[in-house]
């Protein structure tokens, strides 16, 4: 137990980690957005419930971060007192919401992603990872059978709907090549057994995302441009309007709790 | 003089769980192991969901209730593996959900998923018949796969024509 592993340098580990915890931490503060706009009731409370587990599966990759920083650094302080540079999440999740449609297209789109890297991560040589894997993994396998249950029956709606979807997609789409990038620390991770490379995702990821996209009557843009910077804390613009907001108690009340 | 484990885990069956009261912590299958380590009494409980509130909530009232029952060392641990299935829940729980209006789980978690395509494979399907627990009909459907907690789906029976909670499948 403890912080330690012998495996791999700890500030490697430390970067891999913000990466996962700070993905599932923006995604579900951005999900979260949706309390109370929804809709329908029901799906009020879907977005309300998945943004729940986002932020709680944060909470676990967030903490091991800390454990294995070794600074004293618990979930809050990496959670709240960061700056947006410090942050090591896809510009996938930081993305806006947009209407429902293209937040559900951006749901999906990572839900398959996460779905498929953590099915690997139950593998980790590292227990503590492999832990964190089976539980996150059980839940994202729920959000993806949502996610792409209604990307199909949006995509495959109403013109209206069908037009969302594929200006969701469009919007979207070059936000997904950042998820399949693989620099140093992932060659590390994929080396010592840790975890997998991600490029190693990207087939699989495409075959079912082209599978649900077609049964949507959905076409994904013929491009892979993609924008980068996210993992490495280069990031868009909306990302500090998000902190501004989800850091504003801890930031105005220094230690605030209740 | 340490009480015996067979009492703690009577004391812990007297628990109820915080947002489906009419089950015991001990029915939900959250409480993982009851063990002394020298003079502290050691509790290992697992969450249900990662997000879910009500672990703060549980861990609380089985300190205040231990406490209440004499236990003055006492330490809390969580464990996340292996991850917490509805698998676990007791017989007489899934009897006390039913009485309570809510479905219980039908069919183990993880098991193999009744419909094709890649999505079904990849989460393990979603083709399920859910008795209502009212009347008994199994001519119900899904309103939405999140009902009141992360934990339950809602569904409508179309049979008696009402509303009810589906403790899903985890």
């Amino acid at each position: 137990m403890g912080g330690s592993n012998d495996k791999i340098a700890s500030d490697i580990l430390f970067e891999w980690l913000l990466r996962r915890g700070d993905t599932v931490l923006v995604l579900g503060h951005r999900v979260s957005e949706w309390c109370g706009h929804s809709p329908v009731l029901e799906e009020d409370i879907a977005l309300a419930n998945v943004a729940l587990d986002l932020i709680g599966q944060a909470r676990m990759w967030l903490s091991l971060a800390g454990e294995v920083e070794g600074k004293g650094r618990g979930e809050n302080e990496l959670a709240y007192l960061r700056d947006a540079w410090d942050f090591r999440n896809v510009l996938l999740a930081e993305q806006p919401n947009g209407d429902f449609g293209k937040t559900l297209m951006r749901q999906f789109l990572i839900d398959t992603f996460q779905v498929l890297q953590l099915k690997e991560l139950e593998t980790s040589a590292d227990p503590r990872i492999a832990a964190i894997a089976a539980k996150a993994g059980k839940e994202a396998a729920y959000h993806l059978d949502r996610s792409a249950d209604l990307v199909i029956r949006l995509g495959d709606g109403t013109p209206e709907s069908h037009r969302r979807m594929q200006d969701a997609l469009d919007q979207l789409w070059s936000y997904t090549g950042e998820l399949f990038t693989s620099d140093e620390i992932d060659q590390a991770m994929s080396d010592a057994g840790l975890a997998p490379d991600p490029a190693s995702l990207k087939s699989e990821w495409q075959k079912t995302v082209d599978e649900v996209l077609a049964e949507a009557t959905l076409t994904a843009p013929d491009s892979a441009f993609a924008h980068l910077g996210g993992l490495t804390g280069r990031h868009s613009e909306h990302l500090g309007h998000l902190l501004a907001e989800m850091q504003f108690l801890q930031r105005a009340y220094p230690g605030a709790t209740w | 003089m340490a009480v015996p484990t067979d009492t703690v885990w009577k004391w812990l069956a007297d628990i109820p769980d915080p947002e489906i009261p009419v089950l015991s912590l001990t029915d939900l299958g959250v409480i993982r192991d009851v063990h002394w380590q020298d003079e502290t009494l050691v509790v290992t409980v697992t969450p249900t969901y990662s997000g879910c509130p009500a672990t703060a909530v549980i861990n609380l009232d089985i300190e205040t209730k231990l406490r209440q029952c004499g236990i003055d060392k006492l330490r809390l641990e969580q464990q996340l593996s292996p991850p917490w299935t509805t698998d676990w829940l007791s017989e007489t729980g899934r009897e006390k959900l039913r009485k309570y209006g809510i479905a219980p789980p039908v069919g183990q978690s993880g098991s193999a998923p009744a419909s094709g395509g890649r999505i079904a494979r990849l989460t393990g399907g979603d083709s399920l018949v859910v008795a209502c627990p009212r009347c008994g009909s199994e001519n119900t459907e899904k309103i939405s796969q999140f009902g009141s907690t992360p934990c339950k789906a809602a569904y409508r029976c179309r049979s008696c024509l009402e509303p009810f909670d589906y403790f899903k499948c985890h």
